[in-house]
């Protein structure tokens, strides 16, 4: 049984699409890389899945009750907001609200996401003093906690350290094995080719390719799509890709 | 635990403060002949209690846990430390419906004739609000909304004033507005209650909703909040709470924007352990207040808006300085 399925999702601003006609379907074990330059409509087709923005076609999500939904997907914004001096062990506890009280799971839920992102230390760190990329973790921490089976985060590694970028997609990969699924918008398209199982890549609203990352990022797409030359190659500790030049700059 | 600790110790506190403004006043009864005069009930001492400081008393804690709870509620669920809860117009829309019903003389020919109108003005300031901000979910809106709400209230309260038949309606009108628990009867408590109780309820019913707002908006709606019912809940039930509490307190500003302050460390930051904490900080605040408007100048009517405003703003501004040396 898939986690997420969209069918047709389209959404308009005014008359021009922002996301035009995308399907596709999540399956547990899957962790997807959702690919595509600024402005492709990722963020949006993310948040049109979710159903917190009006979109047409069909969402498995969006047609859930809130609190269902909550239960069946977690949602990492782009926007790291934290307001408020919390500790960061309450921040990480937020992500337990949809589970009916008492919630007997909860404090072994918290405890697993802040040792997953290797925050041990922070509990009674408070959340807004910590630095910009100790927060990130804090945040993805959080949408841990919640123990939904599908993950979808928004630019969920902009901002870590090199470290904490590989150790935030093997936290997600882990959590694909373990049968839930996860689909992040990402820049990173050699840290997508090394890490995902599987990647979509976003054009002008379009669905222009999904496959195996190795399968999809060919010199035509990358060309097409992305603008750039890129060196891709297979090494003994898997995918090695890297970016080389930029094709027609702005 | 240590919240409910801190539960315990403030509620303790009201209570003595309450006990206290129970036995303080210009009659001069004892303590113990106060509290048997509270209890039977009879000769002047008995009506001096239940008529004068016991309505006196139990309209401080209510209007202070108002103003409190509705402060602690709108600055979680806008994100913001300085929003208060006359923010949204309420308080401004009260208050020109009590200086019509003193302009027209109303007041005078029937007591509770003010109250009503300062209600039905808050009313009016809400159904405006609803529909200025009532369809987007966005906090800005929101907050652009009460400024102008505010700002026409405050420019016909203005007008009304300028337009004061004699110079005693309008001092009438300028002490009313600087908020005052002096001469209330067990009437404007009974007036007041259920429009506190119920504002109450849907106040502390908020918690959870404010809680997930601490991540953002977007963030909020994922973990399953609707957004529209919080912020209509926040709306009606702070309206509930400054319009009743303006009905028969008059204005009396700063305890809604000071006391979640004071007890937001206290309670770890979180918004939902802050609305009983600040509904019992304000009580304590607005109680304390009232004492001393007696004991400073007993024989001057020193108005308690006065007082509240006069020890909030320094108290503010030092909150502000520890603010600006903590970033």
């Amino acid at each position: 049984m898939s986690l997420l399925s969209l069918a047709g999702i389209t959404v308009l601003r005014g008359s021009c699409p922002v996301v035009d006609d995308v399907s596709f379907a999540v399956q547990p074990g899957e962790f997807i890389g959702l690919l595509g330059p600024n402005g492709a409509g990722k963020t949006t087709l993310m948040r049109a899945a979710l159903g917190l923005i009006e979109a047409r076609g069909h969402s498995s999500l969006a047609g859930l009750t809130p609190g269902a939904r909550a239960r069946a997907a977690a949602w990492l914004p782009q926007a790291r907001e934290i307001a408020w001096g919390l500790s960061v062990a309450d921040v990480v506890g937020l992500g337990r609200l949809p589970h009916p009280r008492p919630d007997a799971a909860g404090p072994a839920a918290i405890a697993a996401a802040l040792a997953e992102m290797g925050l041990e230390n922070y509990r009674t760190r408070i959340a807004t003093q910590v630095s910009g990329g100790e927060q990130a973790r804090v945040l993805i921490a959080r949408a841990l906690a919640q123990s939904a089976p599908l993950i979808l985060a928004d630019e969920p590694i902009a901002g870590l350290d090199p470290a904490a970028q590989i150790a935030t997609m093997q936290v997600f990969a882990r959590h694909a094995r373990a049968g839930g699924a996860v689909v992040a918008s990402l820049h990173d398209l050699g840290l997508a080719a090394r890490h995902c199982s599987r990647v979509l890549v976003l054009d002008r609203g379009r669905l222009v390719a999904d496959g195996a990352p190795l399968d999809v990022l060919t010199p035509d797409l990358l060309a097409g799509t992305f603008h750039i030359r890129a060196h891709v190659s297979t090494g003994p500790e898997g995918p090695i890709f890297q970016p080389l030049t930029t094709l027609n700059g702005f | 635990m240590r919240y409910r600790t801190l539960l315990m110790l403030l509620s303790t506190l009201v209570t003595g403060l309450f006990l206290l403004s129970l036995l303080i006043g210009p009659a001069g009864i004892g303590w113990a002949e106060g509290l048997r005069a509270l209890v039977s009930g009879e000769g002047a001492a008995g009506l001096v209690m239940r008529e004068l400081r016991l309505p006196r008393a139990i309209l401080g804690v209510g209007v202070g846990a108002a103003l409190g709870l509705a402060g602690a509620a709108m600055q979680g669920f806008l994100r913001n430390p300085l929003a208060e809860p006359g923010l949204i117009g309420t308080s401004s829309g009260a208050a020109l419906g009590a200086v019509i019903s003193i302009q027209t003389g109303a007041y005078a020919a029937f007591a509770l004739a003010l109250p009503f109108a300062a209600l039905a003005g808050a009313g009016a300031a809400v159904g405006l609000i609803l529909l200025l901000a009532g369809r987007s979910g966005r906090a800005l809106t929101l907050i652009l909304a009460g400024i102008a709400v505010s700002a026409l209230a405050g420019a016909l309260t203005a007008l009304v004033l300028n337009l004061a038949p004699s110079p005693y309606a309008a001092a009438e009108i300028v002490f009313w507005m600087m908020g005052s628990l002096a001469d209330r009867a067990m009437s404007h408590v009974w007036l007041a209650a259920p429009f506190l109780l119920i504002g109450g309820a849907v106040l502390l019913s908020t918690g959870r909703g404010l809680d997930a707002l601490s991540l953002g908006e977007d963030a909020a709606a994922s973990l399953g909040v609707s957004l529209r019912a919080l912020r209509l809940r926040v709306i009606f039930g702070s309206a509930l709470l400054v319009g009743a509490a303006t009905a028969v307190a008059g204005a009396v500003g700063f305890v809604g924007l000071v006391v979640p302050h004071l007890l937001r460390a206290r309670v770890g930051a979180r918004p939902s352990a802050l609305l009983g904490a600040s509904a019992l900080g304000g009580a304590a605040m607005l109680l304390c207040a009232d004492i001393a408007t007696r004991l400073i100048a007993p024989e001057r009517d020193l108005k308690l808006g006065v007082l509240t405003a006069l020890v909030g703003a320094p108290f503010f501004l030092q909150m502000i300085r520890r603010l600006g040396r903590e970033e």
